[in-house]
């Protein structure tokens, strides 16, 4: 992917640089807001990373300026303001996603993964989802794989079906707390594992091949083995 | 002294209140002015219409006793009344057409030429106690027919007395108005300066540094000490967060010292000696979970700092408790499971709102069952309860904190490491504190035979409502 970074932290930069570039992304690092704006407007990229409080133009002026002339290049906002109304502003203005330093650089990597897909999805609503040979009917709401239906918690079927629409992504413990319960801290416990560990019981139990997997130091992938 | 007095006068004329009472005297005497000038004007023309009444009357007699007798009869009546009016309060002068005088109790014809109704003003002297006196009078010429002509007329000598009794009367009024006016204003003014300075002393203590000043409450109720009590919760507020700032410094200081000195020492530590790549990347991931650590209890703190600066109004919405339980329960029903621990949400009987920030909430509960998990044994029961829908409760069966200690472990700082702190940054109950104070809620400690119960009991006011002013 081309990745536009815009962060005035040098130190900073410069290791979400390295990390992107290392995962085999290009990135286009800028320093400052009116540069950062100018890059923005001016060339395309699958997804940005934007720092909200830059010198010059601050973060959240660059998103607007870029999603009022159209640009609907998926953003991801940087943040040092971790407050549920810092994000809520930082989305309102335009981002997609919201990250508070610090951060891990796998949170960030699946993050920015999950944003730039989102970009390529088609924009119909799906009524269907198959991963493998798992399949989820969104109307009916039933789960079955290989034939046989699974019985799920409410619960447990939205965290299912955030997993498939991101089937084959890393998806970290934060976004599953954030996107499948809405919470917005940090519980402090294993709370998502077990949770993820009573869904693998139900999914792959009485398989041979498992479909939820363990991403070390980062969070789940579902999907076939790779 | 009088330096001061002088100063005390200008500073009485500048105040509003003052201007405000001379601007209300000024209304008030104007009126009053009216209302008198009206009473003096009606009074005056009656008078006025009376006295030329009684010269139509006379005028009429006369005129018939001149028709009936003829001017013998004519003069017997007017000669006997200017002898019976011996203060010339009637005056008559009957003469023939040249204006020479027949007979009647003036002495000639007056200069004053009558209007078309006869009528003519003109002057009299008068004999009084105090000597001879001139006097105004009214009266009508009459034309009799033989080529007479009659004049009645009336002094106004007593009309005039009463007029300039009424003149007087009026202004003296007027003068005792604008008196007790002025009187009331000052005394008005300088009792509301009086309240006010008071206020602004209280506020130049506080600017000066001593924020534990109040400004006095005269306890009557009035305007003056709703405001009083308005600034003074304002400024309890203010201390309070002061207060909290201090707290959340120390805090701060305490919390993060410690581990970031942990931290610092493993570094060294791992830098001190020979060491292959496999100790160093140990080391290193050591390190970064001290440094996760340390984030956490950051963040902990800066919650609970963000709900200590609590502005509620803008921060609370009408929120249901028991759909915010039940979600909170079911997230942590599989660790629960996991640790042989039954999580229940009792049924509630009926659901009611409160006024919460959702996020805060749900954080300080989950701190709350975190704790609760965390302590009970296996094969304990921790509930959730939502009662009469202002009531949360989290109920365990674990080891509990024994009585004299719950209000300890309430303060800030204190901690009952042995029994309640065995993992975790030990901040979660100051964060369910912060969150409840946000709320207006009651955080209460209690014995659960065995076990703790911890309540958050919700203010009883109706969401929506206007929250603050019951309180």
């Amino acid at each position: 992917m081309r990745i536009l970074l815009i962060e005035d932290d040098a130190e900073a930069a410069a290791y979400v640089a390295k990390g992107l570039r290392e995962t085999g992304h290009v990135v286009d690092h800028s320093a400052n807001g009116k540069e950062g704006l100018f890059l923005a407007a001016a060339e395309s990229y699958d997804a940005m990373i934007i720092d909200r409080m830059l010198p010059g133009i601050d973060g959240l002026t660059i998103i607007q300026t870029i999603r009022g002339a159209g640009n609907h290049t998926p953003v991801l906002v940087l943040s040092a303001l971790g407050k549920v109304d810092d994000r809520v502003k930082g989305l309102r203005a335009g981002g997609d996603d919201y990250l508070v330093k610090p951060f891990a650089f796998a949170e960030l990597l699946a993050r920015l993964d999950a944003l730039a897909r989102r970009g390529t999805r088609s924009s119909q609503a799906e009524t269907r989802l198959q991963v493998a040979d798992l399949e989820m009917d969104l109307l009916a709401r039933k789960v079955w794989r290989a034939e046989v239906d699974i019985d799920l918690q409410p619960r447990e079927f939205s965290l299912l079906e955030y997993l498939m629409r991101h089937a084959g992504q890393v998806v970290t413990r934060t976004m599953l707390l954030e996107n499948v319960w809405d919470y917005h801290f940090d519980p402090q416990t294993n709370l998502i594992d077990v949770h993820i560990s009573r869904l693998r019981q139900k999914i792959d139990k009485g398989h041979d091949e498992p479909l939820i997997h363990t991403v070390r130091g980062a969070g789940y992938r579902l999907g076939g083995s790779r | 002294m009088r330096g001061i007095a002088l100063a005390d006068h200008a500073r009485l004329l500048r105040s509003t209140a003052f201007r405000l009472a001379v601007t209300y005297l000024a209304f008030f005497s104007a009126t009053a002015l009216l209302l008198l000038g009206a009473v003096y004007w009606t009074s005056t023309t009656f008078i006025d219409k009376q006295i030329r009444e009684t010269i139509n009357t006379e005028i009429t007699g006369l005129a018939d006793r001149y028709r009936q007798q003829g001017v013998g009869g004519l003069l017997q009546v007017i000669s006997e009344r200017s002898a019976l009016d011996r203060d010339r309060k009637s005056l008559y002068l009957l003469t023939d057409s040249l204006y020479r005088p027949i007979t009647g109790n003036l002495v000639g014809w007056p200069e004053a030429t009558a209007d078309a109704q006869g009528w003519l003003s003109f002057t009299v002297q008068t004999q009084t106690p105090a000597g001879v006196g001139l006097f105004d009078a009214t009266g009508r010429v009459f034309r009799l027919p033989g080529d007479y002509n009659l004049l009645v007329g009336r002094s106004l000598r007593d009309a005039d007395q009463v007029k300039s009794a009424l003149r007087q009367a009026i202004g003296f009024g007027m003068a005792l108005t604008v008196l007790l006016g002025l009187i009331g204003g000052v005394l008005t003014s300088r009792m509301l300066l009086d309240r006010v300075e008071a206020i602004t002393r209280t506020m130049r203590g506080i600017m000066g540094g001593d924020i534990g000043r109040r400004v006095p409450n005269r306890g009557s109720g009035d305007e003056f000490d709703q405001l009083a009590q308005g600034i003074n919760a304002a400024l309890d507020q203010i201390e309070r967060l002061l207060e909290s700032m201090r707290t959340v410094t120390d805090n701060v200081a305490h919390d993060l010292r410690t581990p970031l000195q942990r931290l610092r020492s493993r570094i060294d530590v791992a830098l001190l000696g020979e060491a292959d790549a496999d100790d160093y990347r140990r080391a290193l991931e050591e390190t970064m979970a001290d440094a996760d650590r340390l984030l956490a209890t950051f963040n902990a703190l800066l919650t609970i700092a963000q709900a200590e600066a609590g502005d509620r109004a803008n921060r609370l919405a009408p929120l249901e408790l028991l759909p915010l339980a039940r979600d909170l329960v079911e997230l942590y029903e599989p660790l629960a499971e996991e640790k042989g621990v039954r999580l229940r949400l009792a049924p509630a009987s009926h659901a009611g709102k409160v006024m919460g920030d959702r996020h805060l909430l749900s954080q300080a509960l989950a701190n709350l069952v975190d704790n609760a998990v965390k302590y009970t044994p296996e094969g304990g029961a921790v509930t959730v309860t939502v009662d009469d829908g202002h009531c949360l409760a989290v109920a365990d069966t674990g080891p509990g904190i024994p009585a004299e200690a719950r209000e300890r472990v309430l303060e800030p700082f204190v901690r009952l490491d042995a029994t309640r702190s065995t993992s975790g940054n030990g901040l979660g109950l100051s964060l369910v504190q912060a969150v409840a104070r946000l709320h207006g809620a009651r955080l209460e400690l209690a014995g659960n035979d065995p076990g703790l119960v911890v309540r958050l009991w919700f203010p009883k006011e109706q969401a929506g409502g206007s929250a603050r002013s019951s309180s």
